[in-house]
């Protein structure tokens, strides 16, 4: 409407969203490069016919199909996530005392972090090992040395995830024998075991055995579990790994989501019941810094592992329709310059995980890039996760950015997106065999290099390393946690110790009876039970597993 | 002589499964022009030190994130010195806190790289260096 000369009132037509255009183009931009941190192009603006959803079939309600919403029709108005430190370092002794102090100052579930040789299905005292003993985590090398690191906690009140996955079954047989000791029955243990080898082999690198025996204790995981340990989740599908090695958001959803039907396939070949083992499949994904992107791809993962479990393997029990995750910020976020900027970007990621409905969250440690955190750093990261929880008031409403234009694009975009990986891996004959020819690992490289090219560009900005650069922006001088040498050295004396005082036959006996199992098929995990209970070293059990199935060699993409 | 392409071993020492940082440098050198070799992970020190033989190589760059580099760096160092390749240009990277970088710098490695480290500076640092090696080397013959 305008007002002539005249003092008239006419009509003209103007289209406002043709005026809002020319205005936009008229106006200068800022010279930046205006896509997600994943690379892909934003529009400026999201509108009614960008999100083309239909609220029932797209969306639903809380705790019903699709589960976009979130999988809980009450979400964090009835509990909040779990907040779940991942912490571990040193002896079983020193961890112990790690837990006990976490579980104090408000904690509700414990997250072990193995060292590298443990990771790795290697003792200790091992020659490959040298000086990476309780570096990145715990050492643990036998039954004795988990009794030592539950001492004291209730191993039936307080649920336990375990990061480990070439050898999980190993150290899961490890915690069920503790917990026997202690007086627990499995029936009553609650917790996570990683075991997600598909993405060692694509991202993290810490693998045992070849891909098809690795799937097959995997299995065996899955049917044990189902029997005896019922409210054990048997893997945690993670893409936090994927994302970390460089891939995009796009990718972490896709190729985690395909590792994920790989396990269900697995399982329904090896003849179990898809729902008596998809419900304890759980998620595991990285927070990162773009906080729409990241809450997308929570929600987009949901949406999508619903329509595969019901509509592509049949699966008639809603939970085994649900995709409950676990969230941890972004470790490649973090920089060493200036290292108190991360508290602020680990509470942004943390924030997007909250929005996105997660079921637990890591928040990571300030110093991180330095060392394994101190305990003022680990503090200040737990009572970030508390922040949220206590101050923000954003608990209160469910899944509040549902309906925003740009989210629930970005959601369908996504969706999208994974589905052409999907039939990209199919292409080449399923995850294993593309793992082995590289697809996955080239795939993530290529996102890797592409995502430093941008930040040493300065299109991608990252404060205090290419904006905001401080004098003598190296590797700062700050406290740091310092893993004592001794802690090696007491682990070789336990193991050692150990291995003297056992009842050496009744040892050998059980790496027999693995070795037969091995070959004739038996369940893998009930003999890692018995044998942890005659202290076999894991050491001792992975050398029987890797003499038996070989081996995984790594294939070449560089 | 300037068109003497360098070679470098890009190594990853140790169980440290972590190879984002390795493999993306390693892209970064071939795109500066070096020839690099990729060992791959989960490599003890004497194999480092066997393959650099073998490539006969003049630039070793190791990366670790398991915080065991004061262990195996010095390692890796003793076993190319033991095969004759005291020579060549040591350099590393990680998760390595400022006191560690000191005392490795002042025990065989001219150079280590931290977090944020921009890559093309990687690279012209080996540039730079390999160039004053060979001219000297040029000199002295």
């Amino acid at each position: 409407m305008s007002t002539s000369a005249n003092g008239a009132s006419s009509v003209r037509t103007i289209d406002p969203r043709a005026a809002w255009q020319e205005a936009f183009r008229a106006a200068a931009a800022r010279d930046v490069d205006f896509t997600s941190l994943s690379g892909s192009e934003l529009e400026e603006l999201y509108g009614p016919t960008d999100a083309d959803i239909d609220y029932e079939r797209d969306l639903g309600w809380p705790g019903q199909f699709p589960f976009t919403r979130g999988i809980h029709a009450n979400m964090y108005r009835g509990r909040l996530w779990t907040m779940r430190q991942f912490a571990g370092f040193g002896t079983a002794r020193e961890s112990n005392e790690r837990y006990k102090f976490l579980l104090d100052h408000g904690q509700t579930g414990l997250s072990v972090a193995f060292d590298f040789p443990t990771l790795m299905g290697r003792d200790a005292d091992d020659e490959m090992c040298l000086g990476e003993v309780g570096q990145v985590g715990v050492s643990i090398s036998s039954l004795r040395d988990m009794e030592t690191l539950m001492d004291g906690i209730p191993m039936d009140r307080v649920s336990t995830s375990m990061t480990i996955n070439g050898p999980a079954p190993i150290l899961l047989a490890f915690y069920i024998a503790c917990a026997e000791k202690q007086g627990v029955a499995p029936e009553a243990l609650r917790g996570t075991v990683q075991n997600d080898i598909l993405k060692e082999y694509q991202a993290q690198h810490a693998w045992l055995v070849q891909a098809e025996p690795a799937l097959r204790m995997i299995t065996d995981v899955m049917g044990y579990c189902a029997e005896n340990v019922p409210q054990w989740n048997t893997i945690s599908i993670s893409g936090y790994h994927i994302r970390e090695a460089g891939s995009t958001a796009a990718e972490e959803l896709a190729f985690t989501l395909a590792n994920g039907m790989e396990y269900v396939r697995r399982g329904i070949a090896a003849g179990l019941d898809v729902d008596t083992f998809a419900p304890r499949l759980s998620f595991f994904f990285d927070s990162h810094l773009d906080f729409f992107e990241e809450i997308a791809k929570f929600r987009a993962a949901r949406r999508i592992w619903a329509r595969k479990m019901r509509d592509e393997f049949g699966a008639k029990d809603p939970r085994s329709w649900m995709l409950r995750f676990h969230t941890q910020t972004a470790g490649v976020s973090l920089t060493a310059q200036q290292p108190e900027n991360n508290i602020v970007r680990t509470a942004f990621e943390a924030l997007a995980a909250v929005l996105g409905g997660t079921q637990s969250l890591h928040t990571n440690s300030m110093d991180e890039t330095l060392s394994l955190p101190t305990e003022k750093a680990v503090k200040i990261a737990l009572r970030t996760q508390q922040v949220i929880a206590d101050e923000l008031e954003v608990t209160h409403v469910i899944d509040p950015l549902a309906g925003s234009y740009y989210v629930e694009s970005l959601t369908s975009k996504l969706e999208a997106e994974a589905e052409k990986s999907f039939a990209e891996v199919e292409r080449r004959g399923g995850v294993v065999p593309a793992i082995l020819d590289g697809y996955f690992q080239s795939e993530i490289h290529r996102s890797a290099v592409r995502y430093q090219r941008a930040t040493e560009s300065g299109r991608k900005k990252i404060v205090g390393v290419n904006t905001y650069v401080e004098d003598d922006d190296g590797v700062p001088a700050i406290d740091i946690h310092r893993i004592d040498p001794a802690s090696e050295r007491e682990a070789k004396v336990a193991i050692a110790k150990l291995r003297s005082e056992r009842d050496g036959a009744a040892a050998r006996r059980e790496l027999d009876a693995i070795r037969r199992a091995c070959q004739d098929g038996g369940n893998l995990l009930e003999r890692f039970v018995a044998a942890a209970h005659a202290y076999c070293t894991l050491g001792e059990i992975a050398q029987v597993l890797r003499e038996e199935f070989g081996e995984f060699q790594e294939p070449k993409i560089l | 002589m300037t068109d003497r392409r360098i070679r470098v071993l890009v190594a990853k020492p140790g169980l440290d499964g972590h190879d984002r940082g390795a493999k993306t440098v390693a892209s970064v050198l071939r795109d500066h022009g070096m020839e690099v070799i990729y060992t791959g992970l989960h490599k003890t020190p004497a194999m480092i030190a066997e393959i650099a033989v073998q490539e006969d190589v003049d630039v070793v760059g190791l990366s670790i994130l398991s915080g065991a580099h004061m262990e195996l760096f010095p390692r890796v160092r003793k076993e190319l010195e033991q095969r004759g390749m005291a020579h060549v240009l040591l350099v590393g990277g990680g998760i390595i806190p400022r006191e560690d970088i000191e005392a490795l710098e002042g025990d065989g490695f001219t150079k280590l790289f931290g977090p944020g480290t921009n890559t093309d500076s990687i690279a012209e640092f080996i540039q730079t260096e390999m160039q004053q090696r060979w001219a000297k080397e040029g000199a002295d013959a």
